[in-house]
């Protein structure tokens, strides 16, 4: 084992080019997958990690051969497996800083099983969901997260599955950091990467993707020049829930337990009746009706909508053996062989 | 002590304790196999319970028991026959009477032999008062009114009372057999340490019960098994399952490496994972996964990170790793899966012993996946096989499985103790910072590409289930390429063979007959060779641990015999194996699919058939 001291302050300090492999790029032109590398790379450098502290951790689809492209410690697994191997990763060497990358169909369809355990265990690795609400790799067919209706190769006449919001089974499994982003938004991207390594745990970053082939345009009223100012809203902890062109629509509770989308200076209301964003709170009920919102009848909310303080699972791990280890009289195989009932043949 | 009218001295002796899963036969059985190791026996045992935790009340369903068979000479097996039947209740006897050597001895609860009980167990008139028995030495003893009457005055509730009647059986069979009452006694003392009132009043039925069975006479003659001559040395009991947790943990520390076992639950492999999960004094690391295929992930995901990983399980378990022990076959990652083999197919007999999982163990994966195959045959010995196990893993850079099974894993037997240093030091290949790396590049003796583990400087690097190119590592899709890389990891198996010991033959070098075996059926095989070899009869036992790769000597061993017989608990996987191997020998098979193991009476027939066969 390596005996390297992590947190310190990169001595060099390290630019998004050091994360660079020579690997050839094989994702399609135009895809949303390119965005979020530049972003997870700036993100990695600005980081106080080293370079080999790094361990990248994927599962199968297009997004998964993200590690690839990275010049640090990279793995790129088996389908729906990758918060798994991630979780093996960080209980082994709890010293690294293990980012788990996983598509929709990777992380809530074959590995659906792994991915609400991962966040229930809160393990501390930051696992990037990169949401495209289609199966890219295998040329077209609905994820667990197409909407009703969609019309794929295996949905010809439109799918009939309820769709899955990766928010609400996160925080169905306890999540204690959820946060959103846009491919296209490098600089939220990047600081939502950041936010998520911070927090100790396992923090789930669904970027909102375009796969240019098969599902264009997917997130296109939230991401058009045109459009976009209506229907994002990016929230910031301790800061009012404003949005819009104008930077004057805001989100306030309404009497009927729902979000109401209002305009400041229309019927009274000021600046001050304005939602103010708690990612801290424990109580998961705001964060749900936020994570909730779906464009046009909402914004959607980008930034870290939870960030709620806790001990990790590897933080209990490492205790729990030294705890033990500090009151057992065994300290070694000999010891424990020799333990307990025994006996000798003469 | 005792007033015996007479004494018989005998070589061995089996006992088999039954009950109702709730009547605590598991301890009686446990406790008087203790006491007969600490008297220099030589023993083995095994427990046989239902799959049910709480199987109805009273059925034969629902009997659990615990056979040990103890000796002056080398004890192999727990024993086909038992000479002693303690029985709590019908079912116990209607499951356990065809397991009873003929004029053996049966101890039966009587206030149990009720109507109702009698018909849960499907009798149709009462056993005890027929002559079905009339062979047999009966013992009849009102177990549960006798315990009532010594703990009226103890102040515990009727139902402490009744938990207490299995305390008087132990008493009255150890004295049947001569054995000292302290051990027990200690045990009791320590086990209820904080119930005083327990303690005494279990203490009280256990001598209640020897004194019942001097008064009454229990036996006309005594039996009498002198200690065993054992190898010199400091001893404990072990179970199959326990000595393999303490086998990987003991290849851990002579590779100097962090455990981590990633396992789900499943019988009857469980123990393996509870038995590391108490070991957090030793740093062991385990992770209760939400599956299976979690289980074998995070040990790959332990394994990328530099730690000795292992992942436990049991044949349909070891069915749904398959995927990912190709993922450890790809990435060339050390790797220890332990399938504890059980009846199958499917959910099957979860708590009963088979072989049936060889061939899933050795090609059951896609694609051309070879992994090396080994497999224990002892309680005891699941101790060297899983640290040879662990130290084939790390030295190969190669994901190996170990099989044992439910038979040697809840079997337990005195194991003399080794120390660490008599144990080979392990050395994974490990790269170091400043080393020229590439992820693929190989050492030219095994063929295996180094460990990188990530934290190490200047060693990054990307590994992944896409086919790579040899020494650099990059995926490549090259026809030519995956044909190298395919006789690459064909070939790094094949050079196992160089590291494992050549295969030993019990008996002649020649010989008429060549009995072949291999894994959990060692204790069977061995005892009825041995018998054989007694009556002078021309036969020689070659059982195998290392199966894929086989020893290298294998071939030159086959040659030297006329006849060759392959026995396993399967429909004849091990056989298959060897024909496809061995083209030009004939191999002969005896195999059993019942959940349970070969009886030494049965092999001894079927070996003397073929011993005459022309």
């Amino acid at each position: 084992m390596a005996d390297t001291v992590l947190n310190e302050p990169n001595i060099k300090k390290l630019s998004p080019k050091d994360f660079r492999s020579d690997q050839e790029n094989r994702w399609c032109p135009g895809c949303g997958d390119h965005g979020i590398l530049n972003s997870v790379q700036k993100a990695m450098a600005e980081m106080d990690f080293k370079k080999e502290d790094y361990a990248i951790i994927s599962g199968i689809g297009c997004s998964s051969r993200f590690p690839y492209y990275v010049d640090t410690y990279g793995f790129h697994t088996i389908h729906g497996r990758a918060a798994a191997i991630a979780s093996g990763v960080k209980c082994a060497n709890p010293d690294l800083e293990v980012i788990q990358v996983s598509g929709d169909g990777d992380a809530l369809a074959i590995g659906g099983n792994h991915f609400i355990h991962a966040v229930r265990r809160n393990i501390d690795m930051t696992i990037l969901l990169f949401n495209n609400e289609i199966y890219g790799l295998t040329k077209g067919q609905y994820s667990p997260t197409s909407n009703q209706g969609m019309v794929t190769k295996t949905s010809p006449f439109g799918t009939i599955e309820e769709p899955f919001k990766p928010a609400q089974l996160a925080l169905g499994a306890r999540s204690k950091f959820y946060a959103r982003s846009l491919d296209t938004n490098i600089k939220l991207t990047t600081a939502v990467v950041k936010a998520a390594s911070d927090h100790k745990g396992t923090s789930i970053v669904e970027v909102l993707q375009n796969c240019v082939i098969y599902n264009d345009g997917a997130h296109s009223l939230i991401t058009d020049k045109a459009t976009k100012e209506e229907y994002q809203v990016i929230i910031e902890h301790g800061k009012p829930m404003i949005f819009g062109k104008e930077k004057n629509k805001g989100l306030i509770m309404g009497g009927n337990g729902k979000l109401v989308v209002v305009t400041i200076g229309e019927h009274g209301i000021t600046e001050e009746d304005v939602l103010v964003h708690d990612a801290h709170t424990e109580d998961p009920h705001m964060h749900w009706l936020l994570s909730s919102m779906m464009a046009p009848e909402y914004p959607v909310a980008l930034g870290v909508i939870r960030d709620v303080d806790s001990t990790s699972y590897d933080e209990k791990m490492v205790q729990q053996i030294a705890d033990v280890k500090a009151i057992s009289s065994i300290k070694n195989m000999d010891d424990l062989l020799n333990s307990g009932d025994t006996w000798v043949v003469d | 002590m005792s007033q015996k009218t007479k004494i018989i001295e005998r070589e061995e002796v089996v006992i088999r304790f039954s009950g109702d899963s709730g009547d605590g036969m598991q301890l009686t059985g446990t406790q008087f196999s203790d006491t007969s190791a600490l008297f220099g026996n030589d023993v083995a045992t095994f427990p046989d319970y239902p799959a049910e935790i709480r199987a109805p009340q009273g059925t034969v369903g629902g009997v659990s028991g615990f056979q040990l068979h103890f000796g002056h000479q080398e004890i192999y097996t727990p024993g086909d026959y038992a000479d002693v039947l303690v029985a709590m209740n019908p079912a116990a006897l209607k499951a356990n009477l065809k397991w009873v050597k003929a004029s053996g001895t049966i101890i039966v609860n009587e206030d149990s032999f009720t109507d109702k009980n009698l018909e849960k167990a499907g009798y149709e008139s009462d056993p005890l008062l027929d002559d079905k028995l009339a062979d047999y030495n009966l013992i009849k003893a009102k177990v549960t009114s006798l315990t009532r009457e010594c703990l009226k005055d103890s102040g515990l509730d009727q139902k402490s009372i009744l938990r207490c009647k299995n305390m008087f059986t132990l008493g009255m069979v150890y004295w049947m057999f001569d054995r000292p009452l302290d051990h027990s006694e200690d045990f009791i003392e320590k086990k209820f340490k904080k119930y005083p009132l327990v303690v005494a009043a279990n203490k009280k039925v256990l001598k209640a019960g020897y004194n019942f069975a001097k008064t009454i006479e229990a036996l006309p003659y005594n039996y009498s098994v002198a200690p065993a001559k054992i190898r010199k040395g400091l001893y404990r009991n072990i179970t199959g399952n326990k000595a393999t947790a303490w086998g990987l943990m003991a290849a851990a520390e002579r590779s100097n490496l962090e455990l981590f076992c990633g396992s789900y639950p499943i019988t009857p492999a469980t123990e393996i994972l509870q038995e590391l999960a108490a070991r957090k004094d030793l740093g062991v690391k385990t992770f209760q996964a939400e599956d299976e295929i979690a289980g074998i992930c995070t040990a790959i995901g332990a394994s990328f990170a530099g730690n000795f990983a292992v992942t436990t399980t049991s044949g349909p378990g070891l069915a749904l790793k398959t995927e990912a022990a190709g993922l450890a076959v790809m990435t060339e990652l050390p790797l220890v899966i332990v399938n504890v083999q059980r009846g199958g197919p499917s959910t099957g007999l979860p708590t009963k012993t088979e072989q049936s999982d060889l061939l899933q163990a050795i090609h059951g994966r896609s694609g051309e996946c070879p992994m090396p195959v080994i497999a224990a045959s002892t309680p005891s010995d699941c101790f060297h096989y899983a640290f040879e196990s662990g130290r084939i893993a790390l030295e190969h850079m190669t994901p190996v499985i170990l099989l044992t099974d439910g038979f040697i894993a809840n079997g337990a037997e005195p194991w003399r103790i080794p120390k660490m240093s008599e144990l080979p030091e392990i050395v994974a290949p490990i790269a170091k910072e400043g080393d020229e790396y590439l992820p693929y590049a190989r050492e030219e003796k095994r063929l295996s590409r180094k460990w990188a583990v990530p934290g190490t400087k200047g060693l990054e690097h990307r590994i992944g289930g896409l086919e790579k190119i040899d020494g650099v590592g990059t995926v490549s899709y090259v026809p030519e390429n995956h044909q190298v890389m395919s006789d690459i990891r064909k070939k790094r198996v094949e050079l196992v063979a160089n590291n494992i010991p050549e295969l030993k033959v019990k008996g002649k070098e020649e010989a008429d007959v060549l009995v072949v075996g291999w894994g959990g059926t060692y204790g069977h095989l061995t005892t009825a060779v041995r018998e054989l070899q007694k009556e002078e009869k021309s036969i020689s036992l070659a059982h195998f641990n290392y199966i894929f790769p086989l020893p290298k000597n294998t071939a030159d061993i086959f040659s030297r015999y006329k006849k060759i017989i392959v026995c396993e608990l399967n429909d004849g996987q091990f056989a298959e194996y060897l024909r496809s191997s061995f083209q030009d020998i004939k191999f002969e098979q005896h195999n059993k699919l019942m959940g349970l193991p070969f009886t030494v009476v049965e092999l001894k027939e079927r070996f003397n058939q073929l011993l005459e066969e022309k």
